[in-house]
């Protein structure tokens, strides 16, 4: 099952991932990072596709993909 | 589990200097792919602004200097004419290119300098705190166009299509970064900009349509509306000049 | 070696080519415009590169480029061109970034007039640019001296990697004289460790990273440190002075460039009528060579005349710097381009010494 890995330490909480993802994967999680952003993550229950836009639009590079 | 998508190498181990959902940062990690995929990371030198284009000396994992504000193209002159072996990014800002450095964008586009231009227009001063820009748009309110932007203050700049009356340049292009679809199209057109460096054919200039949340007032996710509703309206997308395969 | 008989601004030019100069950004402003017509003519010949900029200030950028990367550049222009400069120096100056700038300097303030003249003197001594940095500046009176100084000049510039200054006035680039040129020295681009802040990518040393806009303010300060010491060690290194017929003078003339050269005609004059004058001849205008005055014994010498192609008198405030209220200074300028005649002088020097220099 596809997946994709956040960086804690980059992630800004900016939430375009979760705008862009087409199958809801992502949300706004309980971990924060070290800046004080609280980190995005996939909800257990994600049905990732690996389409990585997320991982496209990210602006700090922080989403890697998995297949 | 193969990894399809990895954060660029050329990328330093660190957050970037931009604010949350600044797309200044898919422009620099764009930027940074395409340094990995050429295999140019030694021989790269990064002419960065003054503005927030500056923070991408915190991203870029080259050789960089931080130009004089508007600056960029005579310093970018200056090293490329002095080594030519070396790959020569140009990155700025619509305040450093459009305003304080119009004179030395348009000259080194009119030499027709061997250069990658990548100009990222967000139509306001980002770093000094949301000032009015070449490229704000009218009525677009901005810190020192507080009823928003009127005649009196000029109309928005279209870069491209200045750019596009000089004889030299070789590629002119805008895109936009406001969806996945329109980030990959700008890295295919800032792909070709990288080639036609590297191929010696001349002077490309790459307008990318950008966003600033906190001086826009708006979320990151409401930006990207902005940038669809009025940015993109005010600044058409497209190739403007392609003789990639001409020269 | 043979001497050829140049113009002034060409025989700077080709000085600078042989001084490793490879390459040369600038912009037409008379009276210096033979020197980036020469070099464009001249540079590809060597391998280097020329480029007209858009203007002085694109110019002093391409300039910056061009140091940064490693290669013995240079740019020329005259006063309102270096105005466009200044933020380019003050760059230079703090990064640093080594590189030659000549002014051959016209009237002004302002547009000014196109021909000779001295009144740039406080923006080459004092501020070149914003931010406290200083410049050396070298001040040639011959065009001989003139080659040799733009020859020494990129040394210098490359040995503490700062912008160094050479302060031409239009005579010196307009006059024919023989000289005699330097050998060519054959310098690779060689890019040099640059003094940064690691904050700019700690990850890497390695990379050349330069900026002057540090935020971390600590890094910043630093920086600064090591701007002032370059400074006190070129001051205590790099001081050049010209003591003319000073041994048993008791009247002194101070002055640089065409000046030093009309008072030395005009020194001659009265020494023939049995009145003895000296010259302090500053060849670097900074450092100043406050110490020969300091060391003038006032039993001895009974008053100074600070002569300039300047009105007002702008050096004087250095001369008096350096004398501290111990002789009277009087002052004596031209300007617009005009020359003052050694006769000139000479009725000046008669009517201080007549009047004690009251």
């Amino acid at each position: 099952m596809a997946k994709v890995e956040i960086t804690v330490e980059y992630c800004k909480a900016c939430e375009l991932c979760i705008n862009v993802c087409p199958k809801g994967c992502l949300q706004i999680g309980e971990t924060t990072n070290a800046a004080g952003y609280d980190v995005v993550e996939m909800k257990h229950d994600a049905e990732c596709v690996a389409c990585k836009m997320c991982a496209v639009m990210c602006p700090e590079a922080a989403i890697e993909v998995y297949k | 589990m193969e990894k399809i998508y990895k954060r660029p190498e050329a990328m330093q181990k660190r957050p970037t200097g931009y604010c949350p959902g600044c797309l200044h940062g898919v422009a620099n990690k764009i930027i940074c792919g395409l340094i990995d995929e050429f295999g140019i990371v030694d021989n790269t030198v990064a002419v960065q602004p003054i503005g927030c284009g500056a923070l991408m000396c915190w991203t870029t994992d080259t050789d960089q200097i931080i130009s004089l504000h508007g600056r960029a193209p005579a310093t970018a002159t200056g090293i490329k004419r002095s080594a030519p072996e070396k790959f020569v990014l140009v990155y700025q800002g619509d305040g450093d290119l459009a305003s304080i450095g119009l004179a030395e964008i348009m000259h080194c586009a009119n030499r027709g300098e061997n250069l990658t231009v990548v100009f990222v227009n967000n139509s306001i001063f980002g770093m000094t705190g949301g000032q009015m820009a070449p490229t704000t748009l009218m009525g677009q309110k901005a810190t020192t166009a507080k009823d928003g932007r009127t005649p009196l203050q000029g109309y928005p700049m279209h870069m491209c299509e200045i750019i596009n009356q000089l004889t030299a340049p070789v590629y002119i292009e805008r895109c936009a970064l406001d969806s996945p679809a329109h980030v990959l199209a700008a890295e295919k057109a800032i792909r070709k900009g990288f080639k036609n460096q590297l191929e010696n054919k001349g002077f490309s200039f790459i307008e990318l349509l950008s966003n600033c949340p906190t001086n826009w007032g708006m979320s990151p996710v409401k930006s990207l509306e902005f940038m669809r509703n009025e940015t993109m309206k005010e600044f058409p997308l497209g190739v403007f000049r392609d003789r990639s395969e001409e020269v | 070696m043979s001497k050829l008989f140049l113009k002034g601004n060409e025989a700077v030019a080709e000085a600078a080519v042989r001084g490793g100069c490879r390459f040369f950004a600038g912009y037409p402003i008379t009276p210096q415009n033979e020197i980036p017509e020469y070099l464009s003519k001249r540079l590809p010949e060597v391998g280097g590169a020329f480029v007209q900029g858009e203007s002085e200030l694109a110019s002093i950028n391409m300039v910056i480029g061009a140091s940064y990367i490693g290669t013995r550049a240079m740019t020329s222009s005259s006063g309102p061109g270096l105005s466009l400069m200044s933020e380019g120096l003050s760059t230079m100056a703090a990064t640093p970034f080594p590189a030659v700038i000549l002014n051959v300097m016209r009237g002004g303030p302002g547009t000014g007039a196109i021909q000779g003249a001295q009144m740039d003197y406080l923006q080459a001594t004092k501020a070149p640019g914003h931010g406290g940095f200083r410049l050396l500046a070298y001040a040639p009176s011959t065009i001989q001296e003139a080659v040799d100084l733009v020859y020494l000049a990129f040394d210098k510039a490359w040995e503490y990697k700062a912008p160094t200054l050479v302060l031409m006035d239009g005579c010196i680039g307009s006059l024919m004289e023989p000289v005699e040129l330097p050998p060519m020295k054959e310098v690779q681009r060689e890019e040099y460790p640059l003094y940064t802040s690691p904050h700019l990518n700690p990850g890497n040393p390695k990379r050349r990273c330069s900026a002057t806009m540090i935020t971390n303010e600590r890094d910043h300060e630093d920086w600064n440190r090591v701007q002032a010491a370059r400074y006190a060690t070129i001051e205590k290194n790099e001081l050049r002075v010209e003591e003319y017929m000073m041994d048993d003078a008791e009247y002194v003339i101070v002055a640089y460039g065409t000046s030093a050269r009309v008072a030395k005609s005009t020194i001659r004059q009265l020494r023939d009528k049995g009145i003895k004058v000296g010259l302090i001849r500053p060849i670097t205008v900074w450092p100043f060579p406050y110490e020969s005055l300091r060391k003038l014994d006032e039993t001895k010498v009974k008053g100074i005349l600070c002569l300039e192609l300047s009105i007002p008198a702008l050096m004087v405030e250095d001369v008096d710097r350096g004398v501290q209220g111990r002789i009277p200074i009087a002052t004596y300028g031209r300007a617009a381009g005009i020359v003052f005649s050694s006769e000139e002088v000479e009725e000046q020097m008669m009517l201080h010494i007549e009047q004690d220099w009251k």
